[in-house]
Formats: structure tokens, sequence, C-alpha cells
């Protein structure tokens, strides 16, 4: 492995960063607010791996592995909910969602 | 530089570049492409650090099934984007001072960072490695088969339970019984019994029912 771990750790740490940032910019559209959430989990996986390569532990890339099964049951979870939420509202502007408080 | 940093390089770019692009992206459209772009060039990174299993998984199970699925909702979905867009830089200087203040932290996390002694020791004396019968050094994939279906066997049953819960919860969220419709109902259809089917009247001769 020729490249250093920070690298692989700043581009982690910078991949993180963008999704956060697009949960703030893309307040309403909870479509890529999923996006930038797979994003994160994204950048977790690659802090994982490049420690489990660095350190020569096969754990990190099993934990990677739970990580690849939770992200894709989150993504089909949270798909579900808003073509459910889309049925019954006709929009999909999170903003507005406070049926459960109502 | 050899081939190895080069390769990084463009891969760590394209990354970035493409993740920025999910969350700028006018189209969601265009989000869902970045995002399938972000996750082959992150599996691209995955190939040079060795991960090669963890690289097929992440194109086959995310770019195969979960963009996929992205993309189905966005272009099943009729919603007006550009109306969801509309206070889009409300909230961009706080969002991009959030992204620098989080950037800054991990910089300097990273900068600061000492790998600790345990992890040289760790490093320098590695977990033995996996060979197969004939002495040859087990891949990637085979090694990472060796621990999961032995010392992590119960994280991977987890792991399909959690996979079943979600399907039987996505099933059940989007499943809509319509009622009113006239459907064949197999179900019915084999439990009918003669008695309740068929009569037998004896019809008196010359007279008719």
């Amino acid at each position: 492995m020729a490249t250093s771990l920070s690298a692989y750790l700043t581009v982690a740490g910078i991949l993180f960063a963008i999704g956060v940032a697009g949960i703030f910019l893309n307040r309403k559209n909870v479509i890529i607010i999923l996006m930038s959430i797979e994003l994160m989990l994204l950048a977790v996986n690659i802090n994982f791996v490049a420690f489990s390569m660095f350190l020569q532990d096969l754990v990190g890339q099993v934990f990677a592995f739970m990580v690849l099964t939770v992200a894709a049951a989150e993504a089909a979870i949270g798909l579900a909910i808003l073509v459910t939420f889309f049925r019954n509202r006709g929009d999909i502007a999170v903003t507005s969602a406070n049926t459960m408080r109502n | 530089m050899g081939f190895a940093d080069v390769a990084f390089t463009v891969f760590a770019l394209f990354t970035v570049v493409s993740g920025l692009g999910v969350i700028l992206a006018r189209n969601p459209v265009h989000s869902v492409l970045m995002l399938i772009l972000a996750f082959i060039s992150t599996a691209g990174l995955f190939v040079l650090l060795g991960a090669e299993y963890l690289a097929f998984l992440l194109v086959v199970v995310y770019v195969g099934a979960v963009a996929v699925l992205f993309l189905f909702v966005v272009m099943m979905l009729d919603v007006d984007f550009a109306e969801l867009r509309a206070d889009y830089m409300r909230y961009a200087p706080l969002g991009a001072l959030v992204a620098v203040g989080l950037v800054v932290q991990i910089g300097m996390m990273v900068a600061v960072w000492q790998i600790p002694d345990e992890a040289v020791a760790a490093r320098q004396q590695p977990t033995e490695v996996m060979r197969d019968t004939s002495g040859e050094q087990l891949n990637n994939a085979e090694q990472l088969g060796q621990v999961l279906y032995t010392e992590y066997v119960h994280f991977f049953q987890i792991a399909g339970l959690v996979l079943l819960v979600a399907m039987i919860g996505a099933i059940l969220l989007t499943f809509r019984e319509r009622r009113g419709i006239k459907t064949q109902d197999v179900g019915e259809q084999v439990g009918r019994k003669r008695e309740d089917s068929v009569e037998v009247v004896s019809v008196p001769t010359g007279r008719g029912i």
C-alpha cells in the first residue's frame, strides 16, 4: 500500500463533510438528504477499510460489511417511507411534515 | 510518484467531486448519477487498498441495487424539484460553515494524530497470513470468508435479519390492497367443495322442475 493512511482519512473526512453540507443545503428535498446519508456512510466505510488494511486486521472489513448492509436496509426503508409519504400527501416537502405531531 | 499514487489521486478527486455533484446538482437524476460515480470511484479506492471483495460488493450492492432504487424513486415521483430548491441558498452559508468546520477539525485530527504504539506493533506482527492447503496465500474474499463464517457468524446472521426486516418493512409500507376489483381468488377456487356447488335434483318424469 503506497499511499499513506492519512490520505485516505482526509478523503473520507472531506466526503463526510460533503454529506453533512448536503443535508443542510437540501433541507426540503428528502431524496437528496437520503443520498447525503449514503455519502456519509460511504465515508465511514472508507475509514474502516483504510484502517483495516493499515493494521492488517480483517475485522475492519467485516464491520464495513455490516455498515453496507445497514445502509442498504436504510435506503430501502427510507425510500419506501418516501413513496408512502408522497402517495398520501402529493409532495415530498419534509419541512411541512408534521402529521405525527398534530 | 508511482502508479498507485496517481491512481489514488484520480479516484480521490473523482470521489470528492462527484460527492459535491450529488449535493449541488440541479436535477435529482444527475444527483443519482453522481452518487453512482462516487460509489464507483470509492470502489477504486478499495481496490487500491487491497479490499477487493468490498469493492465488488460496493459495485454490486450500491450501484446495482441502491442507486437504481434511488433512480426509480426519483423518476417515479412526480415532484416539482424546482420548487423544492426555491430557498436553496437560505441554508447555504450555514451548511458551508458546518462543512468547512468539519473538514478543518478532521484535518487537524489527522494531522496531529500519532499512530499509537500498539498499532505499529500490530502492523509489524500482522495476523497470520491465511494460506490454503497447498500453501498459496488466500485472496481478500477468501480471507474475509474465513473470518466471516467462523468468528463473526453471528454478525453475519444479524445482517441477514436486518435485510429481512428491511425487506418486509419496505413491502408492508408500499403494499396497497386495492378493494373492489374483480380478480381471481385462487384460494377460494381451490377450496370449493362439491357439496356447496353441485346439487343433485331428482326430476319426476314428465313434469319438469
